[in-house]
């Protein structure tokens, strides 16, 4: 009994190490974040230093166009994950409650797109934007985050339709009601809090994308992805602003993600972890 | 819990039937928009990249485009640098799966045990997964790698140890270090919902049953995990075989070629070469080594929709 | 020109946005570089909007390689982000055959177009009209610390060679006081590590193609220079050089960590300004190294601006040109930065005029180097090309991108000398064969 109180004390500190440590790269950041450049930028690194907002200030001052990659990085996440929802949830409904023989074939057919990397479709896509003027614009970052985000959103809301007993469906089927009045009267109340945890995963993914924002833009429509990865040349002393910089974007994803693990967790896995 | 099912309606097919014939129509129209935006978003472009990878055709050089034949695949497959990059693609996602999906095993497993703290212990662990990409290489980058200025450079010192260049010397190594960084997390998160999950009933009986840990781990814990871990692998492989942000923001690809992979790669042809051509090539390339792993994801799945009928 | 504004502010309009905003001005997207000259001019924009109150300056700025990509995309696809472009002497001729630019013509009597430096102009012409006006110009010089030569007892000659630079570097390279012998472009890109890398394989006699144009990679030339390269950075030079380009480099000497650097003449005001210089009181100057020859031992480059075809705002846009070319920006920089701050390389004027050689005591250095490219001339063997540093071919974009990563690799000792030039030689055969040969 002893020895076990033991080894679970010592398991205990090994978990806090272990997390401290994985950890420890994100509290670098904060801490540097607070920081003056030069003290940021030093050999022997500062642990102790009187914390300044001097950094934020300059990240989000007038000139440094903080607010514009923000703002942009807002309106792309939402409204792909507004638009992927709309498109998902009906899609998923049908499959989930009135399957039929080609709903298997379907349901993975669109989940395998996911696997279709985005430098397959790249070239056209940036061609046909080019002529179209939809480079550097809000609305065709959007549309391909709808794209990337729509089959983990279908996967996962099918997932968690799948998990409302069908007879509820039935017998508002039977008591006359059209499908579209059950989707709404019925089954999206059950499912809210799924819809929300997969609306809150699509977001994150949105927010955190690079590959598409970095290609595809470079100010109209730069997300906020964009202007983190501006930093990697940047001149002179730059780590502080950095810093901060990189703690506002992070920061709302991270509080985010904390919130909703345990039920992105369950939609990601189709439903095999409860 | 599952009682409802598939199997339910089929076992009544009069009743469905009918049912099925008036809402047909309906269901299509509500399948239709999200089937319509992917084949448009997804399926159009791939269909113009396979033309594209049969064209001469390089942006800057438009007196030369025209029909190609199979020079492109010619050219590509007598290219160093395309095969330097399918090998660069594949360790990144199998040194990455083996080491985020082992190490997201074991920390599962010490997570999993009460101790002090767990959840606070839990949420730090788990953050990295949220960060955005570009970020995970700019910290790792300019205040962990530098040679100088890094805190491992600092660390080293302080042993009395000469600072490596990270990204220089191990750039490969260094790359699979954010992304496992990144990924672990993910892994531990999934893995350890999924062992929250297993019926405390199964291990009191095998432990009545005089189970030692390993048969309990062996024989429980890891078939209850099966498809979580399928799930985890699966995800984890979309990501890897994507990875972008975390080479961008460092190495660049390089040096030389040492961290280019295959998105690095066609992202350099299309933007440094401009011979969308050849990139479409590569890019054709791309989709079918992802096809590999989409007909193991898609066998998955497979298996759980008829795993759900069966239930 | 009148319609396309109209329509795109019908767009505009539709879309939504404030359409009564667009009328009084006109906003247009300027893609640039981030060296610090045009830090400067972007920092000089009440100066413009007081002349042009009714033209908005919306700044796209980009390190180089990533400025290339994206103005060369945009150009090439004529999507039209981009109302003017930063462009250089190896695009502008090539572009403007393609007709992806327009020409510089009914320039005001103002704006002096014969104050341009000759070789500079004729880099940016075809057939005599101008495509794209210069901002500014370089050459490549030796920079140096006279302190660290000083203290070691050993004077660097107005022209060194890159053998004698190797000793040199030897004899100041001190790892107790964070002094690396000598920093160098490593990071890849052909306007990178190339632009230096190039002018090397001309010192040591080398070329790009014979007059057949069959590559010359893995010439006895290509393999001395290339040997000098990886030797003098492996042994002194910075750690992690593969990731140092210009500015990155110019960070380094100006911090004091370098001995020698040979790099754009460009930099020559920032080191001597004690605000962004460390050393600037110790920095040394002298021609650029040369080995076999002195043939394309120093580049010519230009950065200069162009309006593409595809722009939707022309006329803005070349008038937003027009002054951040003239002698009237030069001289508004002057009284506002001082003379230090203003763009070299580009007028006669500015070399003529007192203030600026009292200010910048490296100026006639600066003269020679740039009036002494020759950029039809670049090599000891006879060449079917144009251009020190870089192949005036639209292919060279490629190639020179591609042998700059293998440069890198075989700095950073990935592959060997003979195998990355071995490798270039494989790709720019290829290319060649892909495209044809130039005509």
């Amino acid at each position: 009994m002893n020895s076990s109180r033991f080894t679970n004390g010592v398991m205990g500190v090994l978990a806090w190490i272990v997390a401290l440590l994985i950890f420890f790269p994100i509290l670098w950041l904060l801490l540097t974040a607070f920081k003056t450049e030069q003290q940021a930028f030093t050999v022997v690194p500062n642990f102790f230093f009187s914390p300044t907002l001097e950094s934020f200030k300059t990240a989000l001052a007038q000139g440094s166009g903080y607010w514009h990659y923000a703002w942009n990085s807002v309106l792309t996440a939402v409204a792909s994950t507004v638009i992927g929802l709309a498109l998902a949830v009906p899609a998923a409904y049908a499959m989930a409650f009135y399957p039929n023989k080609r709903t298997d074939f379907l349901l993975v057919w669109m989940v395998s797109t996911k696997f279709i990397p985005a430098v397959g479709v790249l070239i056209p896509i940036y061609l046909v934007y080019s002529a179209v003027g939809l480079l550097d614009n809000a609305l065709g970052l959007t549309l391909l985050f709808t794209a990337m985000n729509l089959p983990i959103i279908v996967w996962m809301v099918y997932s968690y339709f799948r998990d409302i007993p069908k007879d509820i469906v039935e017998a508002a089927d039977i008591d006359g009601a059209s499908i579209m009045q059950t989707l709404f009267k019925v089954v999206l109340p059950l499912a809210l809090p799924g819809l929300a945890s997969t609306g809150l995963l699509a977001l994150i993914l949105a927010w955190n994308e690079s590959f598409w924002s970095i290609t595809m833009t470079d100010h109209s429509a730069a997300t906020l992805a964009v202007y983190i990865a501006s930093f990697k040349s940047a001149e002179g002393l730059f780590w502080a602003k950095m810093s901060a910089a990189s703690v506002l974007a992070i920061a709302p994803i991270i509080v985010l993600g904390w919130f909703t693990q345990r039920q992105m967790v369950r939609g990601l896995t189709f439903g095999a972890v409860k | 819990m599952k009682a409802i099912s598939r199997t339910s309606s089929a076992t009544a097919p009069s009743a469905e039937v009918t049912g099925a014939r008036s809402f047909a129509r309906t269901t299509r129209l509500l399948m239709a928009p999200a089937v319509i935006f992917l084949l448009i978003w997804m399926l159009v472009p791939l269909a113009m990249t396979i033309y594209y990878s049969f064209q001469q055709y390089n942006l800057v050089m438009p007196m030369y485009n025209g029909f190609a034949g199979l020079n492109n695949f010619a050219i590509l497959l007598s290219d160093p640098t395309f095969w330097k990059s399918l090998a660069n693609t594949l360790i990144i996602v199998g040194a990455s799966l083996v080491i985020t999906v082992s190490l997201g095993l074991m920390l599962a497993l010490l997570f999993n045990r009460t101790f002090v703290g767990r959840g606070v212990a839990r949420t730090l662990a788990v953050a990295p997964f949220f960060v955005m990409p570009v970020v995970t290489g700019l910290i790792w980058k300019n205040m962990l790698f530098h040679p100088v200025y890094g805190l491992f450079a600092w660390v080293a010192r302080q042993l009395g140890l000469e600072p490596v260049d990270w990204l220089a010397h191990y750039p490969m190594l260094s790359v699979i270090i954010m992304i496992t960084w990144e990924w672990t997390p993910f892994a531990l998160l999934v893995l350890l919902t999924g062992l929250q999950s297993l019926p405390e009933d199964q291990i009191e009986a095998a432990r009545l049953d005089g189970a030692s840990a390993w048969q309990e781990f062996r024989h429980i814990v890891i078939p209850h995990l099966g498809q979580v871990l399928y799930v985890v692998v699966m995800l984890e492989s979309i990501f890897f075989l994507t990875s972008f942000a975390e080479i961008y923001t460092t190495t660049s690809g390089g040096p030389g070629t040492a961290t280019t992979n295959l998105p690095y790669y066609i992202f350099q042809t299309v933007f440094q070469q401009t011979d969308i051509g050849i990139a479409s090539a590569a890019a054709i390339g791309a989709v079918i080594l992802a096809n590999i792993f989409a007909i193991m994801l898609i066998r998955f799945i497979a298996g759980n929709l008829n795993a759900g009928a069966a239930r | 020109m009148r319609l396309a504004l109209f329509v795109s502010g019908i767009g505009i309009a539709g879309l939504g946005v404030c359409s009564a905003a667009m009328a009084q001005s006109t906003e247009i997207t300027v893609a640039t570089v981030n060296n610090p000259d045009m830090v400067t001019m972007q920092s000089m924009m009440s100066a413009f909007n007081e002349s042009h109150p009714d033209i908005k300056v919306n700044w796209v700025t980009l390190p180089e390689n990533e400025l290339r990509q994206k103005v060369t995309t945009d150009i090439a696809s004529g999507a039209g982000q981009y109302d003017v472009v930063t462009v250089s002497n190896y695009e502008t001729p090539i572009w403007a055959q393609n007709d992806w630019l327009t020409p510089m013509e009914n320039l005001p009597d103002s704006y002096d177009v014969d104050d341009l430096l000759k070789p500079v102009k004729d880099g940016l012409s075809v057939d005599g009209t101008l495509y794209a006006l210069p901002f500014y110009a370089e050459s490549s010089v030796t920079y140096y610390r006279k302190d660290l030569f000083e203290k070691a007892g050993i004077e660097m000659p107005d022209k060194p060679t890159w053998s004698q630079i190797k000793d040199f570097a030897a004899k100041i390279q001190s790892s107790s006081d964070g002094v690396y012998g000598i920093c160098l472009r490593g990071l890849p890109g052909w306007g990178q590590n190339m632009a230096l890398f190039g002018t090397m394989v001309n010192s040591y006699g080398g070329r790009w193609f014979d007059m057949d144009w069959e590559p010359q990679l893995t010439s006895e030339e290509w393999k001395n220079a290339a040997n000098a390269y990886v030797d003098l950075l492996n042994n002194y030079g910075p750690p992690g050089v593969t990731s140092n380009g210009f500015t990155e480099s110019e960070t380094l000497f100006a911090n004091g960590q370098c001995g020698m650097w040979v790099d754009s003449t460009v930099a020559a005001s920032y080191l001597s300004d004690p605000e962004t210089s460390k050393i600037a009181d110790k920095v040394g100057f002298a021609q650029a190294p040369y080995e076999t020859t002195e043939k394309g031992s120093n580049w010519l480059f230009t950065w200069a601006l162009a309006v593409p075809q595809s722009s939707k705002h022309q006329e803005a846009a070349k008038t937003f040109v027009d002054w951040a070319t003239s002698k009237d920006y030069i001289q508004a920089v002057a009284d506002d930065k001082g003379w230090l701050a203003v763009p070299p390389g580009t007028r006669q004027s500015t070399y003529s005029s007192e203030d600026y050689v009292k200010a910048a005591p490296f100026a006639p250095l600066v003269e020679t180097a740039i009036k002494s490219a020759s950029p039809n001339d670049p090599s000891a063997q006879e060449v079917p090309y144009t251009g020190v540093q870089f192949v005036t071919i639209p292919q060279f974009q490629a190639i020179g991108t591609r042998v700059g990563q293998l440069m890198a690799a075989m700095l950073s000792g990935d592959t060997s000398v003979d195998e990355a030039l071995q490798q270039g030689q494989t790709f720019t055969d290829r290319i060649m064969q892909q495209t044809g040969k130039p005509q």
